[in-house]
């Protein structure tokens, strides 16, 4: 197809989306308007177990079973990337050699902030259940801050720091953990995934059962997919090079 | 003014399917796809937006009675964002593959299928 003939095409599917998108919105609740009614019944559900995030409440209780596919997803997507971007028949995997010179300012401020980071990443995910956060995010910081030590210049260390199976392990940890969480709620009698736990007071580092444990699972998995994830892309385009293997 | 919101969701949607139409560059249309996507979280947020109201996160400044924004949207935008993420990493993965195989990413380069 012709790169015209595309963007005709475009046009008449685009103008009949933004047509219907049209009729969709008018007919929608007003923007900013009072009338939430899954909010009302989510936001008491949350109460009534003791949980101070109610966004947590939602993904990690009420809607646990759907976080445990999404992570499904985050672990197939990250297998697919493995399986796409290791090394073919024609190309070899070498040691780099450490990138050349990094200011030394930007050096000592990814040595400073890594731990900085590696702490706020922890506590973003074991207090999921009490502050904005949770393990999805406090994953994400975790693994993009052990980064920072790719940033100083060394990719050396950051391989020394990321023995990549220990990842792996921990990925697979992470997902197992999720569903052992949700056969002891079968074992208690309550249901697959069912906060069975004690609930605890709300605002106390312990409290609404299970999704403060959901939360850590899906840290661990989160952490170490994006770390495994990051490292397919960063081999890819610093260790694998074009050549037979000898 | 109720609906603009609704309008700039929409209009992300539409302006990524725009770009990956007329894309030169498969980077260029995996970013534009991640585009589209986002129209879906300014979607899901301003449906659970209220006037006025504070985030659904509950302590001293928000007691439970507090009118909050709905976290039942906020939850599925996270979900939202996970997938777009994860599909973002496959896209570029199968970027890498294809600058590989056919040396090339321009999508109009890209005319047999190869085994």
């Amino acid at each position: 197809m012709s790169r015209r003939a595309r963007l005709v095409v475009f046009a008449i599917g685009g103008v009949a989306l933004a047509i219907v998108f049209g009729f969709a919105f008018a007919r929608m609740p007003h923007f900013g308007a009072t009338h939430h009614p899954y909010r009302d019944l989510s936001v008491a559900f949350a109460v009534l177990r003791q949980s101070a995030n109610a966004v947590s409440a939602v993904n990690f209780d009420q809607r646990g079973f759907d976080t445990l596919g999404e992570e499904t997803i985050l672990l197939a997507s990250v297998l697919g990337a493995v399986i796409l971007l290791r090394p073919s028949d024609s190309e070899r995997a070498r040691t780099p050699k450490d990138t050349g010179p990094v200011l030394s300012l930007t050096r000592l401020v990814g040595y400073v902030l890594l731990p900085v980071t590696l702490i706020i990443g922890a506590d973003v995910v074991a207090h999921g259940q009490l502050t904005p956060g949770g393990g999805f995010q406090g994953g994400v910081v975790l693994a993009t801050g052990l980064h920072l030590l790719y940033i100083t210049g060394s990719y050396q260390a950051l391989r020394r720091l990321r023995p990549l199976a220990w990842y792996e392990y921990g990925e697979a940890i992470g997902m197992g953990a999720v569903v052992v969480l949700g056969v002891s709620g079968l074992i208690a009698g309550a249901g697959f995934l069912a906060n069975v736990l004690p609930l605890g007071t709300m605002g106390q580092l312990y409290s609404s059962g299970t999704v403060g444990v959901f939360s850590v699972a899906v840290g661990a998995e989160v952490a170490s997919g994006v770390v495994v994830l990051l490292a397919q892309f960063l081999e890819q385009d610093i260790a694998i090079t074009q050549g037979k293997n000898e | 003014m109720s609906w603009y919101p609704y309008c700039v969701a929409g209009w992300l949607v539409l302006a990524g399917i725009f770009g990956v139409v007329r894309s030169r560059d498969l980077i260029h249309t995996v970013i534009c796809v991640s585009i589209a996507q986002s129209g879906t979280y300014v979607l899901l947020l301003s449906i659970g937006y209220q006037s006025g109201a504070s985030a659904p996160i509950f302590g001293s400044s928000t007691p439970p009675s507090a009118p909050v924004v709905d976290p039942v949207v906020q939850a599925m935008a996270l979900t939202d964002i996970v997938v777009s993420a994860t599909v973002t990493a496959l896209l570029l993965a199968l970027v890498v593959q294809v600058a590989k195989r056919h040396g090339t990413i321009v999508p109009d380069e890209l005319r047999a299928l190869r085994g």
